[in-house]
């Protein structure tokens, strides 16, 4: 395969490839998260997250709109403010649908997921009457497009870049937000023991409101940063919530750091793959080394032991 | 009231309500008689009354194939209206029963049953992905149905109660393959689609062809419906450099590969490689944006650019009709020309039989039409022209390209099976 290669031209490839893979780890992190922390912290198995996501995604497109009708001028910067916006629509939605759904459920698991899936059906059939059952172009601002030439060989797509950098920050920003402020330490007071927590006046409900807020929220940035490498259309989020699962089952439920180790795992293993074999192929074998890890360790890579 | 419902009980209760069944018919039999056409016109119990034929429409409103069929719903909408303006078919308005196929498959095969049987329907105009038509093509043959089936498919299929209105794979691929390489003197193939049947035989085809051809495939690959992550596999066309990237993605994907091309550095204006797609319409490059897709080729038998006076009418009231931005594809062409192939067979037949329908099918031309100009085929399919259409920033095809005959088509190519 290699053979009729220069030397530098492999290099070059090599460096891409990996860079490619660190991409779709971005990428798994990113749509990871805010389901790994309503999974994780509240045990609620949320099948509409790839519909939060969507969300995101629709309100870039919004915003994008807006500014291209009112404010050309600062038109280059609006996908910030969209992000901001789009974190700000889905908690609020993620928020609501906490306080009319969710709550009820808590005690009822099995419940929570057909309820969530009901919920994304509607969501669904929703995006499709407001903004029509085509897919929405959502236009980025140029600096986000293109690629940067490292070299004559080596080039990195930029959107690329933008999402590995989104990632870090968001999964930074998260892991402080955890250990270090009063919201965190709540949240996983709350998880390690329910009646303790609410004995010392951890006021519980709100605390769960509050976090599944977030993880809609970061759902939300997810999705308007994925406008730029995906599609955005009623049924979009349905292309995520498979690799999403997949990613947060695998790292076991309750971690973080398992989350970030899967989705590294499952990214650089089906990118490796992919080029190597054909595409169909790599995710059947992904699926299948996943499959087989889990038998062993039916609790995912990393797992919180705490009492129950 | 048990002695009162004693008489009809058992055989008598039966001949009572064939009585009462023959009187309206009887009435309409008087009537029919009056009107000089009107005996021969309806012979198979379908819908059709002295003033009105009722149709059925078959699409997917609701899922994930709305995406796709929502245009083709708004073409037959428009044909219905414009042949009813010119006094509809046979002297009778065009009415229509609309179904939602609900992207799902057994759905439109219960569906079309209920058209068929309970609606009595005189010609059905849906359906759009393959594994749609074939939920539906059983109850087509078994209750005698005529579909009018607008997308462009893989072929290999052939039935006396559909006629395809799209192009077979052949039809498509062969001209565009055949253009690349005497206009842009391509060598090197790399054939990327999403995993089921139509990309897998069209890259068949194709893949014949190109080594007939004497040429190189130098890479074939499959991404599974709804895939989005291209990274890998645009960094591998990138290492086997070929002059042509033939592309039969799909969906949701088609939008994600195409914005990860770009942002790989693959700047399809400058054609190396070049892109030809056979799965790109108009309606897929709303959500792929213009800017992201500049540059690419597409061959199909109809672009919204077409300058001929037919378009530019069809254009025009499409456009009226359903909104000023709306954009029109290959498949929503072909869908409007589903309602006006079965008028002029009917009216060739002079009787909305399906039989006789069928028996007047082949050989009806359509000068109207916005492609110019179709015949149908002995084997249910159209003839027509192909051409490459240049993917424009504004998000139309500029046509570079057009074949100088009709394309007959081969739904069964030598070789496949």
């Amino acid at each position: 395969m290699f053979a009729d290669y220069t030397m530098t031209e492999l290099t070059s490839i090599f460096a891409m490839q990996g860079f490619a893979g660190l991409i779709l780890f971005s990428v798994f992190v990113l749509m990871a998260l805010g389901l790994a922390i309503i999974f994780g912290q509240m045990g609620v198995i949320n099948m509409a997250h790839g519909e939060f996501m969507i969300l995101g995604a629709y309100v870039t497109y919004l915003t994008s709109t807006l500014f291209a009708e009112y404010l050309p001028s600062i038109y280059d910067s609006y996908f910030f403010i969209a992000m901001i916006f789009a974190f700000i629509v889905t908690a609020a939605l993620g928020a609501l649908v906490e306080w009319a759904i969710i709550r009820h459920l808590y005690k009822r698991p099995l419940d929570t997921l057909l309820a969530t899936w009901g919920l994304s059906l509607i969501l669904q059939q929703l995006y499709r009457t407001v903004f029509g059952a085509r897919e929405v172009g959502v236009t980025l601002p140029d600096w986000l497009m293109g690629s940067y030439a490292l070299n004559e060989n080596i080039e990195i797509p930029i959107n690329g870049l933008f999402v590995m950098g989104l990632t870090i920050v968001i999964t930074v920003g998260v892991a402080l937000m955890m250990q270090k402020s009063r919201l965190g330490k709540q949240t996983r007071a709350v998880v390690q023991n329910r009646p303790m927590a609410a004995a010392v006046g951890i006021n519980t409900e709100k605390v769960d409101r509050m976090t599944f807020a977030l993880g809609c929220g970061i759902a939300g940035i997810a999705g308007s940063a994925f406008t730029m490498i995906g599609s955005t259309g009623p049924t979009s989020g349905q292309l995520y919530i498979v690799d999403t699962f997949l990613v947060v089952v695998f790292g076991g439920a309750s971690s973080l750091i398992g989350t970030v180790a899967s989705a590294f795992t499952i990214s650089q293993a089906q990118s490796t793959m992919e080029f190597f074999l054909s595409g169909s192929t790599a995710k059947v074998l992904t699926l299948l080394t996943v499959v087989g890890i889990l038998m062993l360790r039916p609790q995912g890579l990393f797992s919180l032991k705490i009492r129950r | 009231m048990h002695s009162k419902s004693q008489p009809f009980s058992g055989t008598r209760r039966r001949r009572f309500l064939q009585n009462l069944l023959a009187v309206p018919a009887a009435i309409m039999l008087a009537n029919a008689s009056l009107t000089a056409h009107a005996d021969s016109a309806n012979t198979t119990g379908l819908a059709v009354t002295d003033k009105t034929v009722t149709v059925g429409i078959l699409h997917s409103v609701t899922g994930t194939m709305a995406i796709s069929e929502t245009g083709s719903v708004q073409a037959e909408k428009l044909a219905i209206e414009q042949i009813n303006a010119m006094g509809g078919v046979l002297g009778r308005k065009i009415e229509y029963i609309q179904e939602d196929g609900a992207s799902d498959w057994p759905t439109f095969a219960e569906k079309s049953k209920k058209l068929l049987i309970k609606d009595k329907t005189a010609a059905v105009f849906g359906c759009w992905t393959s594994a749609s038509r074939k939920a539906v093509l059983p109850i087509f043959e078994q209750y005698n149905g005529m579909l009018y089936y607008p997308t462009f498919y893989e072929g290999l299929e052939q039935s006396p109660n559909v006629i395809y209105t799209g192009q077979e794979a052949t039809q498509q691929i062969l001209a565009g393959i055949d253009w690349v390489v005497k206009e842009k003197g391509a060598k090197s193939f790399f054939l990327l689609g999403s995993d089921y049947i139509w990309p897998r035989t069209s890259n068949k085809i194709a893949r014949k062809h190109i080594e007939k051809l004497g040429l190189k495939v130098s890479g074939e690959e499959y991404y599974p419906l709804g895939h989005t992550q291209f990274n890998s596999v645009i960094n591998k066309i990138k290492l086997k450099k070929p002059d042509v990237i033939f592309a039969s993605v799909v969906g949701g994907s088609n939008v994600a590969f195409y914005k990860q091309l770009k942002a790989a550095g693959i700047d399809m204006t400058k054609e190396k490689p070049l892109v030809l797609t056979i799965s790109v319409t108009e309606d897929e490059i709303l959500g792929i944006g213009g800017e992201n897709i500049e540059g690419a080729y597409a061959s199909m038998k109809y672009f919204q650019s077409l300058t001929n006076d037919n378009n530019k009418n069809f254009v025009k009231a499409f456009k009226e009709r359903w909104g000023k931005d709306i954009v029109i594809g290959d498949v929503t062409q072909a869908a409007y020309l589903g309602p006006w192939l079965w008028k002029a067979a009917v009216e060739k037949a002079g009787s909305f039989d399906i039989d006789k329908v069928r028996a007047a099918s082949p050989g009806i031309e359509l000068k109207t039409a916005p492609e110019g100009y179709v015949r149908v085929h002995e084997n249910h399919h159209l003839w027509s022209k192909t051409r490459i259409g240049n993917a424009q920033a504004d998000g139309q095809y500029k046509i570079v390209y057009e074949t100088k005959d009709l394309i007959e088509p081969d739904p069964f190519p030598a070789g496949y099976k």
